[in-house]
């Protein structure tokens, strides 16, 4: 059975609602929890056991010793692709993905994000 | 009988979304025989597998395609999984039906957007896009992205549901119910949409069947095939659920069976999440992969998605296959193209939703002589003529 005008419901409906979009980035939605933005390294506990670097698909983390149980961690944030995998294989908890996702940038070299531990006092 | 004249369209045209070349044989406005190409978006991936691990690959395999990368990454993880003969617990199967019926509503909405726009029936399009929002919300919410969920891990899922999630998920579904209904409604009664669709691409059931169709292809030929029920994988054996069919064998048909589709999977995700076992939603596996080979089929939202692996023992696969809906569905596009107008070429070629870059396995080079030129390249001269030309640093 065929009746012209069965679209007609929503379109009537849609002059009363309001925008779907909002007005970024003055206004922003809200992020949900699971969202993978930007990994970070913590130095202070990471062993240097590379599980990170073997896990990673798509070579965008390194990680280098600059002395005993001193680390340096290099993300190549445009390669990377926030799937979150060296968070989940790093067995000290020492990079965690945070929510922050606004990264766009005209010179791709600003995305790499150096972070080193600093040399551990000797005692 | 009037002149024939041949019609090429492609690799690049403003009504292809992805590289692909069709050679039309017209005679007036009739098509009396097509043809087409593939091959402009051959990316090498099966051959990048092999140079990575099995986790590293997943994520590989879920940029397969845009649309469904679920069904490539869970295809993967389910052969693995079959080669290292290991169960993956009942939550994380439940987990996998959750997400891959949620894609396969996104998935369904888009075409309908999609379908609408190729008719000129565009307000059909801004609404089914609009409500796609919802449940792309929802693969956020539940996976951390819209595309590409990083959702699956080999012996399961990376994350939980958690309560919240779960509650915003079951409001999700009651606004995507109501609306599905109502694009229910329109592709079955507004006489705009079938007046534009009823007739156009017949495809007969004999037909669907010697071409091996699949999925929405075929069951908008009325040809009853799912893989969700004829060879359950993941949870679909305990979940009941309808197979939508159509005898009506054209565009309108394979709509009917979509938006059909659609409903059935807004059920399964409620009973999936009324039914969500508890327990872990991981097994442990280890990191190399005995030798063995396993075959994966899943039912993705266009039709039936294969993937074959064999693993040597090392961390790294030695072969992986994968044959995506689009080719299956292909050859039976010629068949519905045939005597059809020039005009309707969009919507049917649309109809059986292609995903032209998934299904591209190889290139072929044509001389000018009109022969093939065939080359064997290795892995480093195919590195050297990818994007990545040097290694990374
Ligand atoms: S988030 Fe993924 S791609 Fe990015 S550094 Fe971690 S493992 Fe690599
Ligand atoms: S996996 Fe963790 S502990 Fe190991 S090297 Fe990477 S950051 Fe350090």
């Amino acid at each position: 059975m065929m009746r012209p005008g069965a679209i007609w419901r929503e379109l009537v409906k849609n002059l009363l609602r309001k925008p779907v979009t909002v007005l970024y980035p003055a206004e922003r939605m809200a992020i949900p929890y699971a969202v993978r933005g930007k990994p970070v390294f913590e130095p202070s506990t990471c062993i240097g056991c590379m599980m990170c670097v073997r896990d990673c698909p798509s070579e965008a983390v390194k990680i280098e010793k600059l002395a005993e149980k001193t680390f340096a961690c290099t993300f190549y944030l445009d390669r990377c692709i926030y799937c979150g995998q060296c968070a989940e294989s790093c067995p000290r908890k020492s990079i965690t993905m945070t929510h922050d996702y606004e990264l766009a940038c005209i010179d791709k070299s600003v995305l790499k994000e150096y972070k080193k531990g600093a040399p551990q006092q000797p005692k | 009988m009037s002149e024939r004249m041949i019609l090429p369209i492609g690799p690049q045209h403003p009504l292809l979304k992805e590289p692909t070349h069709f050679k039309f044989t017209l005679e007036g406005e009739k098509i009396v025989d097509a043809d087409i190409r593939l091959g402009y978006n051959h990316r090498g991936i099966e051959k990048a597998c092999e140079e990575r691990t099995y986790l590293q690959d997943l994520y590989m395999v879920e940029r397969i395609c845009g649309i469904c990368s679920f069904v490539h990454s869970t295809n993967f993880a389910q052969a693995t999984e079959d080669i290292l003969k290991v169960e993956i617990p009942q939550r994380a199967k439940y987990l996998r039906v959750i997400v891959g019926e949620l894609e396969r509503i996104h998935s369904h909405l888009l075409w309908l957007g999609v379908a609408g726009h190729e008719i000129g029936f565009d307000t059909l399009f801004m609404l089914s896009w609009r409500d796609r929002e919802i449940v792309q919300d929802l693969l956020e919410i539940i996976t951390g992205n819209r595309v590409n969920y990083s959702f699956n891990t080999i012996g399961g899922v990376r994350k939980d549901l958690s309560k919240e999630e779960i509650d915003q998920t079951i409001k999700g579904l009651k606004v995507l119910e109501e609306q599905t209904k109502y694009f229910a409604d329109v592709a079955t009664k507004e006489t705009t949409f079938i007046g534009r669709v009823a007739g156009v691409g017949y495809l007969p059931k004999e037909v669907a069947l010697s071409h091996c169709a699949v999925g929405p292809t075929a069951r908008g030929s009325g040809v009853d095939i799912d893989v969700r029920r004829d060879l359950p994988y993941a949870a679909y054996g305990e979940i009941p659920f309808n197979v939508i069919t159509s005898d009506r064998g054209d565009v309108l048909g394979r709509t009917i069976v979509r938006v059909g589709e659609t409903l059935e999977a807004i059920n399964i995700v409620r009973y999936a999440i009324e039914h969500l076992p508890s327990g872990p939603i991981t097994a442990k596996v280890p990191r190399k992969v005995q030798p063995g080979e396993a075959f994966s089929r899943y039912e993705a939202p266009r039709g039936e998605a294969v993937l074959y692996a064999r693993a040597n023992g090392t961390e790294k696969p030695d072969r992986i296959k994968v044959r995506a809906p689009t080719l299956a569905n292909l050859a039976s596009v010629r068949h519905t193209l045939l005597n059809q107008t020039v005009a309707d070429i969009p919507i049917i070629v649309a109809a059986i939703d292609p995903c032209l870059s998934c299904t591209d396995r190889t290139s072929v080079i044509l001389k000018q002589d009109g022969s093939p030129k065939t080359e064997e390249i290795d892995w480093a001269e195919l590195r050297k003529r990818s994007l990545i030309s040097k290694p990374l640093k």
